[in-house]
């Protein structure tokens, strides 16, 4: 079933929650909503769900308006970031709630609520923990009997509230994969929140980038990660390197220094800033070059296949980080030395225009940004 | 400075509890255990136990209800004036019980805002079993909902919420997931409340009239006995009450094991 909201704005007090978003929820996609904490997307799927009225706007389930319908009437299953289980009823019985409290023509006999509550939990693979209680059973465990509940009545879309958000990072790496899984079994339209961008690139099969309020991004996570519309997407979806600087012809003029640019729409003596992933970053030891931005190596770090390089600016650019990630081989070809000077070369550059003081997106203060917006790079 | 600590406690505790409790008793049986038991079954004894059963009786469940009430609002709800609310619920700790009943005998009594009113249409509330009941439930009043209160805020809506999504009505909801959660709260608030109903003196002494026989409680009945010098008759009515103060204290200390 296809979810729309059109308009919608919330606000609690002087806060503005959600400023005017409109978003397509596709049938049977799984969309993530991505953003830091504090960006309005909790408030988006409770008004989805209807424990939340908007202040404006409508919600359209499957076509029909259904901004005023109770949360009862909307048949979504609801996924609670920290569970909501029923404490006092084992597993067995809080998958069974939500058949057993459908109205009397509605409900079906004990025994297919039996047959169905099985069935549900070997898809979650818990049929063997039926008698325990939550407080008995891990945090992941939890975490699936609470989305078997939302299943158990066939909702026509699912909720998810930062489901993994309070799992440890290796059972919330196989939940991802199991989750993706399931959805691909399934293919219920579901929209799950999360402020861990790897999570969302991951796992959904559209991204929906938010920030304070407002929808930055809707693309898919290839999309988003390569061409992102706005520094905010930039920023957040992942480690960045920052230059500040003016156009001039085909390079970027940083201080004394120029990088070489691609194709570009931006005026000759324009401010811009430049926006690099670590990997498109190259170093080259030959000082002598005349373009590229002169740095000192700080740290060099291999983990696996890749090695990244911390790097600190030279001379005007001094006390600036920057971050480059090799393959372990060029590292090795490269011979790196701690305190070793040498060119960074940008291979691809993402250019935009500096933000105006009056506009709301947070942007870095200039030029020492690695990393991101987010709070969990 | 722990054995000297322990010391004083124990002294404390033994002179200003368990001396005063043991004298009740001793003083009850002083006479004999035949004194005893005639001063727990004669007339006035047995009517004064019937009233403060059935004042219990009516001001427990009333008090029970709206302490619910109160606390599901308080912690699962925003809206204004909340704070004013909480606040008013502990309004009868702060005030003297003597000046509750007399609050309520100005309003009700025969010189009073509604007592010509109330006369006309033949209703009596002070000096009657109405007016006992209306100061009990005054007098009690905070102890179920100060119980619930900081429980349900600890325990927060998403349980709830949950299950509405799930499609539960208000009504189940309450029933199937609110109360399983706050059950020992709830017992232990009851308790108290029981307690504090069955033993109250002062709000109740000033709306009863001390009408033997009509509107006399327990604790009334004590002070009456007292007053007329029949020392052993009156302890054997008090060591009723200290029962009672016990019985609720085992009930008590249970309910905090179980809630655990």
């Amino acid at each position: 079933m296809s979810i729309r909201v059109q308009n919608i704005v919330k606000r609690f007090g002087d806060f503005v929650a959600l400023d005017d978003v409109t978003l397509d929820f596709p049938t049977g996609e799984l969309v993530g909503l991505l953003g830091p904490s504090g960006c309005g997307k909790t408030t988006l799927l409770r008004i989805i769900a209807g424990l939340e009225s908007a202040d404006r706007g409508q919600v359209f389930l499957d076509g029909g308006d259904a901004s005023s319908a109770h949360v009862r009437e909307r048949q979504v299953g609801f996924v609670f970031q920290h569970y909501a289980l029923f404490r006092h009823m084992n597993v067995f019985d809080n998958v069974a709630f939500g058949l057993r409290v459908k109205p009397r023509r509605r409900r079906p006999p004990e025994s297919e609520i039996r047959r169905r509550v099985r069935e549900l939990l070997e898809l979650v693979q818990l049929d063997w923990l039926a008698e325990r209680y939550p407080p008995q059973l891990s945090g992941g465990q939890r975490q699936r009997v609470a989305l078997a509940r939302a299943l158990a009545v066939e909702p026509r879309v699912l909720l998810l509230d930062e489901p993994f958000g309070a799992l440890d990072a290796k059972v919330r790496k196989e939940l991802r994969r199991w989750l993706r899984q399931l959805h691909d079994r399934l293919h219920i339209t579901s929209i799950f929140v999360t402020h861990d961008q790897e999570e969302a690139l991951e796992v959904s099969d559209r991204v929906v980038l938010m920030n304070q309020g407002r929808v930055e991004q809707v693309g898919t996570p290839e999309q988003v990660y390569e061409q992102p519309s706005t520094p905010f997407v930039y920023g957040f979806l992942g480690a960045v390197n920052l230059f500040h600087g003016r156009i001039d012809g085909q390079h970027l003029q940083v201080g004394v220094e120029n990088l070489s640019l691609g194709q570009h729409e931006f005026q000759v003596g324009a401010e811009a800033l430049g926006f690099v992933r670590p990997h498109e970053l190259e170093i080259d030891t030959d000082l002598a070059q005349g373009s590229g931005l002169e740095a000192r190596v700080e740290r060099v770090l291999t983990l696996g296949a890749t090695t990244r390089v911390d790097l600190v600016g030279a001379d005007h650019a001094a006390g600036r980080h920057y971050e480059v990630e090799l393959p372990r081989d060029r590292i090795t070809a490269l011979g790196l030395v701690v305190g070793q000077r040498v060119r960074l070369k940008p291979a691809r550059i993402r250019l935009f225009s500096p933000p105006r003081p009056t506009e709301r997106t947070p942007c870095a203060p200039d030029g020492d940004l690695v990393g991101g917006y987010g709070e969990n790079i | 400075m722990k054995g000297v600590l322990i010391a004083v406690a124990l002294s404390f505790f033994s002179l200003f509890l368990l001396l005063p409790l043991v004298t009740v008793f001793a003083e009850a049986l002083r006479k004999g255990w035949a004194v005893y038991l005639a001063a727990l079954v004669e007339p006035d004894a047995l009517f004064a136990i019937y009233l403060t059963l059935l004042v219990t009786a009516i001001a427990v469940p009333l008090n029970l209800i709206f302490g619910v009430t109160a606390a599901w609002t308080i912690a699962k709800f925003d809206f204004r004036g909340k704070q004013l609310l909480t606040t008013l619920i502990d309004l009868p700790f702060s005030v003297s019980p003597v000046i509750v009943g007399l609050m309520y005998v100005l309003i009700f009594g025969a010189q009073g805002w509604f007592g010509p009113w109330l006369m006309e249409h033949g209703v009596r509330i002070v000096f009657a079993v109405p007016g006992l009941v209306l100061a009990t439930v005054f007098v009690t009043f905070p102890f179920v909902a100060r119980e619930l209160i900081p429980l349900m805020q600890a325990q927060g809506k998403e349980e709830e919420e949950a299950a509405v999504v799930l499609g539960a009505s208000g009504w189940r909801t309450f029933w199937h997931v609110t109360l399983p959660n706050i059950k020992w709260g709830l017992i232990y608030g009851v308790v108290l409340c029981n307690a504090r109903a069955m033993g109250e003196f002062g709000a109740v002494s000033v709306v009863s009239g001390h009408i033997r026989g009509q509107t006399n409680t327990l604790p009334l009945h004590v002070e009456i006995l007292y007053n007329e010098y029949q020392f052993a008759a009156a302890f054997a009515v008090a060591s009723l009450l200290a029962l009672l103060a016990l019985l609720t204290l085992v009930v008590k200390s249970w309910v905090e094991w179980r809630g655990r």
